[in-house]
């Protein structure tokens, strides 16, 4: 097979993105890394944690030294990557325009592009969400762990998935109070260990609990809460206000698919992943053949699963390109895919098994 | 699934609804150690009782002692036979969730990881926690280890009176 020259082109250097530019520069094939940030890394440098998984996955592992670890090596293999670079066009026939240091614009013709460009955190409005103070739990993280500025001393934090109680864990480490962790729906909903942690710190769990208002003058001074019914409706006579300073929501979310949708990928509704999201096969290709889509675009799971997808893609773009033969590619993915199914088992990864099947299934419906 | 004879009533199911589990909860899933057992020897607990992919304590034991096995959604099922209670598991668990503890006569001994400034010191005089953070009885700082190896989670080593010793899980922050 003749070897494709043209680069493929990574958009997104978080841990997908990064590993599928090793993956893609270890089978020698030219690759391409983009990203919109000063740095590399995408979240990984913003999670101090140890994080769970199977040694293999680096398990223990704080998520910040895993970052440093992927930087390391893409600079090792001396793969190219463009920091400050925006790409903010992508057609169907593979042309990539890209904005540097929002001033020099240029495009250029991919073989194969790898999106991974992650998710955004969703917001829940209410009264007063516009005041100083107000903010989403990843922003919280960014301002503790990356600038080491503590965005308030009282904070209530709206959501119990696994972000807001390790934010909530790293704003007390930071040196913060956490007044609440309040979560609408009737159970708890990040891993038992996290929310045990935070507990431990003296930190009240509210299930059946959502944020009514916000009120202060130049920022906010107080949340009223208040219980919710089965359908979350607030219920009358169960408002409570608490001192606190600053607010912050970690209520899910949503793949970023925008470049995904330009180059003609088909999507699918999947809302325990986070929403609408590319289809994609067992090797993440989508409905557009040459265009691979890994991490949270694919549907928001964790930096341990976006790592192994984004090798996964990596693998078999180089594989496509005409850099590794079929049985080597289906070496190095039958490993690929071991660890990410081991990722997906349990009481939390079911679902989310589940639902990748669905979208393998619709795939191939789709677009056989 | 059929419930087992000591299933804990919704009521006392209190991880998912409160944050930490209860101790019905924690012995329903057979990791609190008797009163006998403490006195025997330090018990490493190890209160992870939902199914989350991770493996970190058996490949830190070098005992071989704690085992999760495939898949790595087991729970961590512990050998009190081959445990040494080095504790090399506490610092190596991402969910903090292993502890030893022992009793002495009427003193009672926990080992918890720590993860917070300031870190204390040697006979600090400290107030012990429950898993819901309530202050439960006063304590004092036997150790505290932190080698390169823990990875910046210290370990910490308290003393506080043995009626306690089920309840206690960490302490309040300095």
């Amino acid at each position: 097979m003749e070897r494709d020259t043209r680069p493929a082109v990574v958009v997104g250097a978080g841990p997908a993105g990064l590993c599928a530019a090793i993956e893609l520069k270890r089978a020698g094939a030219p690759v391409l890394l983009m990203d919109e940030n000063a740095k590399p890394g995408g979240q990984l440098f913003k999670q101090i944690h140890k994080f769970f998984g199977s040694q293999e996955h680096r398990a223990g592992v704080r998520g910040i030294e895993i970052g440093k670890d992927l930087l390391r090596e893409s600079l090792d293999l001396g793969i190219d990557v463009r920091l400050d670079t925006e790409v903010v066009g992508l057609d169907p026939n593979l042309k990539v325009w890209a904005v540097e240091g929002r001033r020099r614009s240029y495009t250029l013709d991919a073989s194969r592009v790898i999106l991974a460009t992650g998710a955004t955190e969703n917001a829940v409005p209410f009264p007063g969400w516009t005041l100083p103070g107000v903010m989403t739990a990843g922003c919280a993280q960014t301002l503790i762990n990356v600038h080491r500025v503590l965005p308030g001393k009282r904070i209530l934090m709206v959501g119990s998935g696994n972000v807001g109680v390790i934010v909530a864990y790293q704003l007390i480490q930071a040196g913060a109070e956490v007044a609440a962790v309040i979560e609408a729906a009737p159970a708890l909903g990040g891993y038992g260990v996290h929310t045990a942690k935070v507990r431990r710190a003296g930190v009240p769990m509210l299930v059946r609990t959502t944020i009514v208002r916000a009120e202060g003058n130049e920022g906010v001074e107080r949340a009223v809460i208040s219980e919710v019914d089965g359908k979350f409706k607030p219920l009358a006579g169960t408002e409570r206000t608490l001192d606190v300073d600053t607010i912050c929501l970690a209520v899910g979310l949503t793949p970023s698919i925008e470049l995904a949708s330009l180059a003609g990928c088909r999507t699918f509704f999947v809302p325990e992943l986070g929403g609408h999201m590319p289809l994609h096969d067992e090797f993440m290709r989508s409905s557009v053949p040459a265009v691979y889509v890994v991490g949270d675009i694919a549907g928001v799971e964790e930096a341990s699963t976006a790592m192994e997808e984004g090798r996964l893609a990596g693998i078999h773009a180089a594989f496509s390109m005409g850099y590794l033969d079929s049985g080597e590619m289906e070496r190095r993915t039958a490993d690929t895919r071991r660890r990410l199914r081991a990722l997906r088992q349990g009481v939390f990864g079911a679902k989310r098994f589940t639902a990748k099947e669905r979208i393998l299934a619709e795939k191939e419906k789709e677009c056989p | 699934m059929p419930m087992s004879p000591d299933a804990p009533d919704a009521s006392d199911r209190t991880l998912k609804t409160l944050g930490a589990p209860s101790l019905a909860e924690l012995r329903a899933a057979g990791v609190v150690p008797s009163r006998e057992e403490l006195a025997a020897h330090p018990c490493v607990c190890v209160e992870c009782i939902e199914e989350i992919p991770c493996n970190p304590c058996e490949t830190s034991c070098p005992q071989g002692a704690l085992t999760v096995g495939q898949p790595i959604t087991n729970l961590p099922v512990l050998d009190r036979q081959k445990c040494t209670a080095c504790g090399l598991c506490i610092p190596a668990c991402p969910g903090l969730a292993v502890v030893i503890k022992s009793l002495e006569g009427d003193r009672a001994k926990i080992r918890f990881p720590w993860e917070y400034l300031p870190v204390p010191a040697k006979g600090d005089r400290v107030e012990m926690v429950d898993r819901l953070g309530n202050p439960v009885c006063g304590g004092t700082v036997v150790s505290v280890i932190n080698p390169a190896r823990n990875n910046r989670t210290a370990v910490v080593t308290a003393e506080f009176p043995a009626e306690y010793v089920d309840d206690v899980i960490s302490m309040r922050r300095l």
